[in-house]
């Protein structure tokens, strides 16, 4: 058989084992040995590689190799769980780099005769694409990080600039491929220029609670970027690991979407708004019932059913392992106890699962809006901890500016306890009438000593 | 697949590779939609921090043009590519395992 075709069979299995690998991710027991199969066919599609191709500079490719392995290996095991999103922003950004990088380098080599053909065209896509996730996740990445505002930044004429700076790419991209009277080389670089600013505007006006969705889009994007250098390469393993991802991108992003009942032009073109001409004078100004420790261990020790809603304030405090002990305790007392996570509790899809597993709470445990949601009028407490929006009644009014957005119906439970350091909004600016209702008991105070304190009280419970 | 086409027990017009690389685009796509759908918001973030190492497959690239190098720029750029995918590919899968490994039933 000659070498071409068991090359392409490689690259075929290492294809077929990041499908099965994939598959692997449907269930927390099988998601372990579903990556490392993932990883296997990576590194068969590296080796295949490096055997197939006649490597002139190894010194180049076992510098970027030591680089790349060194600081990618440190990171993922210094990175805090809270930390997650931006760890995977910055991840992003990297792949859209190495694609944009594979493009310009082959550019280079046939400079200003690449042609109008599939092999140019998919050139200049791979540029914009990897560009645009390239200095996208960047921003992504000082944003979560908070190294910059993470609000969104908005200016006169927005969408207007752009889409300028679309519409310039396009030609610019034409032009490198030596359409018209000018220099290819030009062309290509303020190509690879505007792409870059592009993934900045096009970022900055996404902020606060929005973050998931970008982190999730621009996942799509690196996936499309490795896609469309394969299209450069005509290597299948690069289509299909980059099609794989992009899918995978894109549904998390619908998901995230359809968490905050947002559509994704609303979230990438309308910076979350509407709140200025709302009245925020009286938020928090009603009387709430108050409760200590104590009180709230007394509330929870002795009834049947107690459902734990976390939210991002949570994970702030850092109290997951503190709430982990309650619902152990309240375990141990019989009660039955379950962990409700709304689709957007966290920072990026699935990142309150993570911190809850990181603190040892089984994920047999852990339930999603659609699988809970009806239990709530069955249950006797919910002890919602450092979450706000994705609880509050207010999602059912039509007039509200969450109007509509999925919602824990957690006020159809017997009894409420709303664990946070003050009546003060969330991230959508509205007050929560869930604080307010009779049923409903506030336990202020921030939620690691709260949570630790609860802990002390249920040990003192007869 | 200029080869190909002049056999004579082959269809006078073979597709071209432009077509071929779409439709394993398409259907690769269509595949990832199936499969991921039925991934449990549970796993979203261990999903798309493996997904994102497999992103790094970019990195089969970086190495073909990494390869046979002309000029430093090449030199540069083509050694930057090869860094980012690593990053991409070690850091990726290596997180993913971590988190999964938290993953406890009871």
């Amino acid at each position: 058989m000659d070498t071409h075709i068991i090359v392409e069979l490689a690259y075929l299995v290492s294809a077929i084992m990041f499908v099965l690998g994939l598959k692997r991710m449907q269930s927390p027991a099988t998601a372990r040995t579903g990556n490392m199969l993932g990883a296997t066919a990576m590194l068969i599609a590296i080796v295949t590689t490096v055997v197939d191709n006649q490597i002139i500079s190894w010194g180049g490719i076992i510098a970027g190799f030591l680089i790349g392995g060194t600081f990618g290996a440190v990171a993922s095991y210094a990175v805090k769980m809270t930390a997650m999103p931006q760890m995977v922003g910055l991840f992003n950004g990297f792949g859209g780099g190495a694609s944009l990088l594979v493009a310009v380098v082959e550019y280079l080599r046939h400079a200003g005769s690449v042609g109008t053909g599939t092999y140019g065209i998919s050139i200049m896509v791979t540029v914009l694409i990897g560009a645009v996730t390239l200095s996208g996740s960047m921003i992504a990445f000082l944003k979560l990080n908070e190294w910059m505002t993470g609000n969104p930044i908005t200016y006169p004429l927005q969408k207007t600039l752009n889409a300028l700076l679309f519409l310039g790419a396009i030609a610019a991209a034409v032009f490198a491929m030596g359409v018209g009277q000018f220099n290819p080389d030009t062309m290509f670089w303020i190509l690879v220029a505007i792409s870059l600013v592009l993934g900045v505007t096009l970022t900055i006006p996404i902020g606060g609670a929005d973050m998931p969705v970008v982190i999730s889009l621009l996942n799509s994007y690196s996936g499309l970027a490795g896609a469309a250098a394969g299209f450069v390469i005509m290597n299948m393993v690069l289509i299909i690991a980059g099609a794989l991802v992009g899918a995978s991108g894109i549904i998390l992003t619908m998901i995230m979407c359809k968490g905050m009942n947002r559509s994704l032009t609303n979230v990438m073109f309308g910076a979350f708004g509407g709140t200025a001409n709302i009245d925020k004078s009286q938020i928090g100004k009603r009387p709430v019932k108050r409760a200590d420790a104590e009180a709230v261990a007394a509330e929870l020790g002795y009834v049947h059913s107690v459902i734990i809603v976390p939210g991002y304030g949570l994970a702030v405090a850092q109290a997951q392992h503190e709430l982990r002990k309650v619902g152990d305790l309240l375990e141990q007392r019989g009660v039955d106890v379950r962990y409700a996570v709304h689709p957007v509790a966290g920072r990026m899809p699935g990142h309150m699962n993570v911190l809850l597993a990181e603190a040892d709470v089984p994920y047999d445990k852990l339930f999603d809006l659609d699988e809970i949601n009806d239990d709530f009028a069955d249950t006797d407490a919910v002890l919602i901890v450092g979450a706000n929006d994705v609880c509050n009644p207010a999602a059912r009014d039509p007039n509200s500016v969450i109007a509509g957005m999925p919602i824990l119906d957690v006020d159809k439970a017997r009894r409420t306890i709303v664990m946070k350091r003050s009546l003060s909004p969330g991230f959508a600016g509205i007050d929560n009438d869930l604080f307010y209702n009779d049923n409903n008991l506030m336990f202020f105070g921030d939620a690691k000593q709260s949570m630790s304190d609860l802990v002390k009280a249920l040990r003192e419970l007869a | 697949m200029g080869d190909v086409a002049q056999t004579a027990a082959q269809p006078s017009v073979a597709m071209p590779a432009l077509m071929i690389a779409l439709y394993v685009f398409v259907l690769a796509t269509m595949t990832g939609r199936e499969v991921i759908t039925k991934v449990p918001p549970t796993l979203h973030t261990p999903l798309m921090s493996g997904s994102n190492a497999i992103s790094g497959i970019s990195i089969v690239g970086a190495l073909v043009v990494a390869g046979h190098m002309e000029g430093t720029l090449q030199l540069v750029l083509g050694v930057a590519a090869v860094a980012m995918g690593t990053i991409n590919v070690v850091g990726g899968f290596l997180v993913t395992d971590r988190m999964l490994a938290m993953f406890k039933k009871r």
